[in-house]
């Protein structure tokens, strides 16, 4: 065990656990280069630190694809860019079809229900649809609803808080400093400006990312670092599921140790953000690894399928919950 | 009664993850998410054509312009 191991863990549990100050970049770097024989501590103190700051129970939220491919951006991980010879072809979702899935979210005790467009923001006619769908599962199903439509200007900013759009999700994905390795049709600082009028105009910040994506550990803090500053409600962590046809298609999935120290390190940087098991986790860490998350930091879960990728059948993540006797966040309950 | 499963998967043709044809050197190559139980298909098993898919949060469609519709829950009561 090294000095620095043992240094961090310590600082960490003074300065997150007991007074709830996040870990700063250069902290959560000792972290992130954690041996694997301290990893098992590593995770039982971002466990203590999410149960005393945000409590034992898990927010589980359901998503779907309005408006599947065809992208003009050319964000590198992603299968629906128009610009790679990915297999994913275009579709649209029509509005019984949305409340459908709302329906099927909500039934397994999800709260949350978030509508995604692979777009690089909403033109009229995805908004209209938006609108219509909204509406549409408001008179039929008793779940909150968020949206993730790209980068957004004013007047789509309160549009959305008018439908009643409770939370908003646009990832910054990757640290600032690697950003142009991953996206080349836009501006990180594109992304931040939609959050901050997303935040001003008073619907819940939701920003995540995808780990994995060849970044180094230094840029991996950084993020967490970026994340942290940004404070936003909830932070989806996903982990690269390279999809063939995408520049990222050939990259390797990230080692589970290595997601696992992630997850940890992200809790540690924001004691009190949402922290959720989204995408690439079932490639990356497989049934145990998903446990371990839950026990290393870990508030909040997709269940269910992905955008264009299948995930765990719902009922697995919610038995295993129900075994680690931790309670679905109730509707309307705040963390 | 037999239960015939629709020609966009079950055809047996072409790989429905990769596109490749059935006969071909690497035809019957599945991903690893694939294998998992990860990733709908993505292409027609009779004639190979990329397919129109549509993921729902308890499962799948996916639309062949020749061959048809295929819906997860034809297949597999889970998803």
């Amino acid at each position: 065990m090294t000095q620095a191991a043992v240094d961090v863990l310590g600082v960490a549990r003074e300065q997150v656990l007991e007074r709830g100050e996040g870990l700063n970049q250069q902290q959560v770097l000792e972290v992130l280069q954690l041996p694997d024989d301290r990893l098992e501590d590593l995770l039982a103190l971002a466990h203590d630190v999410r149960m005393k700051w945000c409590g034992p129970e898990v927010e589980v939220e359901g998503i779907i694809s309005l408006k599947t491919g065809g992208c003009p951006e050319d964000c590198h991980f992603c299968s629906q860019s128009g610009l790679f010879a990915s297999p994913v072809r275009s579709a649209w979702l029509d509005v019984p079809s949305l409340v459908e899935a709302a329906k099927q979210t909500a039934k397994t005790g999800a709260t949350e229900f978030c509508i995604v467009a692979a777009v690089r923001g909403p033109d009229e006619r995805l908004l209209a649809q938006v609108a219509a769908g909204i509406e549409a599962i408001r008179n039929e199903v008793d779940i909150q609803i968020a949206c993730s439509l790209g980068m957004l200007d004013q007047d789509q900013v309160d549009r959305l808080k008018a439908m009643g759009v409770h939370r908003y999700n646009h990832n910054l994905e990757t640290s600032e400093s690697y950003f142009p390795n991953v996206v080349t049709t836009h501006t990180w600082e594109e992304r931040w400006n939609t959050l901050e009028m997303v935040r001003e105009a008073g619907m819940e910040v939701c920003c995540g990312g995808i780990l994995g994506m060849g970044e180094t550990l230094e840029q991996r803090a950084e993020f967490a670092a970026n994340l942290a500053e940004l404070n936003p409600h909830e932070v989806p962590l996903n982990f690269l599921n390279p999809r063939p046809g995408t520049p990222f298609g050939d990259l390797e999935v990230l080692p589970a140790a290595d997601a696992l120290r992630a997850v940890a390190a992200f809790r540690l940087a924001m004691p009190r953000t949402m922290l959720r098991f989204a995408g690439g986790r079932e490639i990356t860490l497989g049934d145990l690894g998903a446990k371990q998350g839950i026990l290393g930091g870990i508030n909040a879960v997709i269940v269910g399928n992905y955008l264009t990728t299948l995930g765990r059948p719902a009922e697995s993540d919610l038995e295993l919950l129900d075994d680690l006797q931790m309670p679905i966040k109730a509707l309307n309950a705040t963390l | 009664m037999t239960h015939e499963l629709p020609a966009p998967v079950s055809a047996g043709k072409f790989n429905v993850y990769t596109g490749v044809a059935a006969d071909a050197a690497d035809g019957a190559v599945v991903p690893t998410t694939a294998q998992l139980g990860l990733e709908p298909p993505r292409f027609c098993a009779d004639c190979g054509r990329r397919m129109v898919v549509q993921v729902r949060p308890d499962g799948w469609w996916a639309k062949c312009s020749r061959h048809g519709v295929v819906d997860s829950k034809d297949l597999d009561p889970r998803r």
